[in-house]
């Protein structure tokens, strides 16, 4: 497969749930050229939806007036994501664990655990004046994603 | 997504085909298994063979929808899972709590 073609896709949408389907779209349509197999790809686009849920839900509190900017970024060595909102902020290190056995069956908090599982890793970064924005990148060549446990897990079909 | 209803030996069963993610299936589900409890069922059975993608919402919906049926003394059992569903499941350690079965003669013959 020749070299991945640099470029930079910008997107702004309102906080509405059916705009991450949108996202979803061109993140399929840009990863079709890219050496990224069907089953990371696929991980991939979890994580971005988990993303984008954590800005129009908690970021953005569902507000379709206020906007999530997205970026997806491909260079020679893999994908960055961003996704930014323009919440408050909060802070990733008091995110309760979902693994807790008190956490197990609670309804929510699943999706930064989720985002660190199918991503080579995520960052976030807060503005001054209020907004996060969190970073998830996929290097070209690692060791595909996917929800298998070290339990022998489970194959895809 | 959609969700089709059916009865077999007394077990109410939820065909469920598309997505269980935000805005969408997670709310089709949630109505379907309080459909179902309304009318009284006890044993609920949820059919996954279709079910092409699930996220962290529509994870948190199975969750919910095994505490409302337990809660009530109710049995709620998932069958069929797809590979990428069941993994969903398997790092977030519910495979641990939740009842899944795998296939729908394992899930009814469980209720017995």
């Amino acid at each position: 497969m020749p070299e991945p073609v640099q470029q930079t896709i910008r997107l702004s949408i309102g906080s509405r749930y059916e705009n991450i389907e949108l996202v979803q779209a061109v993140l399929d349509e840009t990863l079709e050229s890219l050496p990224i197999d069907e089953e990371t790809g696929y991980w991939m686009g979890i994580a971005l939806r988990e993303a984008l849920t954590n800005a129009i839900k908690h970021g953005n509190g569902l507000d379709p007036e206020k906007k999530v900017d997205v970026c997806l970024a491909v260079d020679e060595s893999g994908v960055d994501i961003t996704v930014e909102d323009q919440g408050s902020g909060f802070d990733p290190g008091a995110v309760a664990d979902p693994l807790a056995p008190d956490n197990l069956l609670k309804t929510e908090g699943r999706g930064i655990f989720y985002m660190r599982r199918f991503m080579d890793k995520i960052d976030y970064d807060f503005g001054a004046d209020g907004g996060t924005k969190v970073r998830l990148h996929k290097k070209f060549g690692a060791p595909g994603s996917s929800a298998e446990t070290d339990q022998g897990g489970a194959n895809e079909d | 997504m959609k969700i089709e209803k059916r009865q077999r030996d007394g077990a109410t069963i939820l065909d469920l085909q598309g997505r269980i993610t935000i805005g969408e299936g997670d709310v089709a589900l949630r109505e379907a298994v309080h459909a179902a409890v309304g009318e009284g069922a006890t044993s609920i059975l949820l059919n996954m063979g279709r079910v092409r993608a699930i996220d962290s919402s529509g994870v948190g919906e199975l969750v919910a929808a095994y505490t409302t049926v337990t809660n009530r003394g109710g049995k709620l059992r998932l069958f069929s899972l797809p590979s990428r569903v069941l993994g969903v499941l398997q790092i977030t350690q519910l495979v641990t709590v939740l009842d899944i079965l795998e296939d729908e003669d394992e899930a009814v013959a469980s209720l017995a």
